[in-house]
């Protein structure tokens, strides 16, 4: 396997008054006990922008993904900041069920709740404390045609989640998260179990998505990444090697690094 | 993200047709002006050919970050392929262009012949006229008119040859029209050329239809005719 200076980098970075940022992280490590998983975090994350993460599997994106919304306080230490509207979300007062709110997640595999369509929107609502029905319909319709799959549903929103197919129930996720109205959404690998057509349709939903959201997503196609974002972030063991925008990263990487990952020389 | 892509494409077509408009300006201006013996609207053509130079670096970039980031296959890769190409056909009839307007310039009141001039005008009327079927045939993705208009360039080689036998002999009769007459074959030969890059086009959009590469005037041999 080839090696690489880990210490030679090219991160982009935004004045955030021309650029404003939805989301930032300050040196963020993390550790799964002696393990130090992930080194030198240091991102900005353009506001209502999709941002891809890349990298070998190993690499530490996932791992930096979701310590972004704290899903790794159970399993990890992580340390440094997130900034997300100038607080450290990172912080051990936080509130980790609001922050969620604002910072949502779809996971790598749909995991749909085992009930209706409309229940599975509806339902982490009605927990949020909203208990109007019309309330509760204007919300799910919205959130569906946002995930571009209420034309596909909306003839029997009464239907089984768990009936609809794969990209439709990754879809049916997305549209739980923005339920929730969150700011920044983060996603894990969101089109790997889906057939060419459903990614297609997942591609476009968040392409329409990032006019209004701030969109992190780790991916391994390559493909990917070059077609739906617009920042595209570099992972190796547990450094993140380069960070620029998209059409510069698929056209002219700084880092050699960078570079072979991209066109498959690497390893 | 079809529909991004589609998007994306219409758009360079779009650019593309523009600046077959701007060449197709640039030849007519061209030659006018190097029949009315215009050197003002000579170096128009030279400087605004500088504009068509940037546009073709303009749609080669786009077309280039098309592929880099939307890796497109099939009839999608062709389309990207011919604005690549035919882009750069374009930028030739330009500088051809340029190359009539300079001889414009250098003229300093040689003996003039109307009936070559005749000639010229007539070569640049068709030469623009190919010029303009081939963007249509472009845009509309016509294999058959594309076609038509390679066979069409064979009239243009036989009247640069006709141009070409016409000077010379005139030349051989009367050395003072010598220098003038170098002007008429270098600009005859110019408009010669202009036919073989809109020839070249026509082969695109061929390629863009049907997948193959084909040379549709093989036996292409002007100074023979």
């Amino acid at each position: 396997m080839k090696t690489y200076n880990l210490e030679e980098t090219y991160i982009h970075k935004f004045d955030p008054i021309e650029t404003p940022l939805g989301l930032e992280t300050k040196d963020l490590q993390v550790f799964y006990g002696d393990n130090h998983a992930m080194y030198n975090g240091s991102l900005q994350f353009p506001k209502n922008a999709i941002t891809a993460l890349i990298g070998a599997s190993g690499s530490g994106k996932s791992t930096f993904l979701r310590s972004l919304n704290r899903m790794n306080d159970d399993i990890a230490t992580v340390k440094g900041k997130i900034l997300y509207q100038d607080v450290d979300i990172n912080a051990s007062e936080i509130n980790v069920y609001e922050m969620r709110k604002h910072v949502g997640m779809v996971f790598q595999r749909p995991n749909p709740f085992a009930k209706s369509i409309f229940n599975n929107i509806a339902y982490p609502l009605r927990k949020a404390g909203m208990k109007s029905k019309s309330q509760l319909a204007e919300r799910v319709e919205k959130s569906l045609v946002q995930a571009a799959l209420w034309d596909e549903v909306k003839d029997d929103l009464n239907r089984s989640a768990l009936a609809l197919s794969g990209g439709q129930q990754q879809r049916l996720c997305i549209a739980r998260a923005l339920a929730m109205n969150p700011d920044v959404l983060l996603l894990d690998e969101p089109a790997s179990a889906l057939d060419p057509i459903s990614t297609g349709k997942l591609e476009q939903a968040l392409y329409d998505l990032q006019k209004h959201y701030t969109i992190i997503m780790v991916t391994h196609s390559m493909q990917q990444a070059s077609r739906v974002s617009d920042y595209t972030a570099f992972f190796h063991m547990g450094h993140i090697l380069e960070f620029d925008r998209t059409q510069r990263i698929f056209t002219r990487p700084h880092i050699q690094a960078t570079e072979d990952y991209i066109s498959g020389n690497f390893g | 993200m079809r529909g991004i892509f589609e998007d994306e494409l219409k758009r360079l077509h779009g650019k593309f047709t523009e600046m077959g408009i701007n060449v197709s300006e640039a030849i007519y201006r061209a030659s006018k002006s190097f029949i009315d013996h215009d050197k003002a609207l000579a170096q128009q053509v030279i400087e605004h050919d500088e504009e068509i130079n940037e546009e073709e670096i303009k749609l080669e970039d786009e077309a280039l970050m098309l592929i880099a980031l939307q890796q497109p296959v099939a009839a999608d890769f062709r389309q990207i392929i011919i604005v690549l190409k035919a882009s750069s056909d374009l930028e030739r009839i330009g500088d051809h262009a340029v190359g009539i307007a300079r001889e414009s310039i250098e003229l300093k009141g040689e003996q003039r012949v109307p009936e070559i001039e005749d000639d010229i005008g007539e070569m640049t009327n068709n030469v623009r006229s190919m010029l303009e079927e081939v963007l249509d045939a472009y845009v509309k993705e016509d294999e058959v008119g594309a076609k038509q208009i390679a066979i069409a360039n064979q009239q243009i080689d036989k009247a640069y040859a006709n141009v070409r036998e016409k000077t010379i002999e005139m030349m051989k009769q009367d050395s003072k029209v010598i220098t003038g007459s170098a002007s008429y074959l270098m600009v005859a030969s110019y408009l010669e050329r202009i036919g073989d890059h809109i020839s070249n086009i026509a082969e695109w959009v061929v390629y863009n239809k049907t997948g193959h590469l084909a040379e549709l005037t093989p036996d292409h041999h002007p100074e023979e005719n």
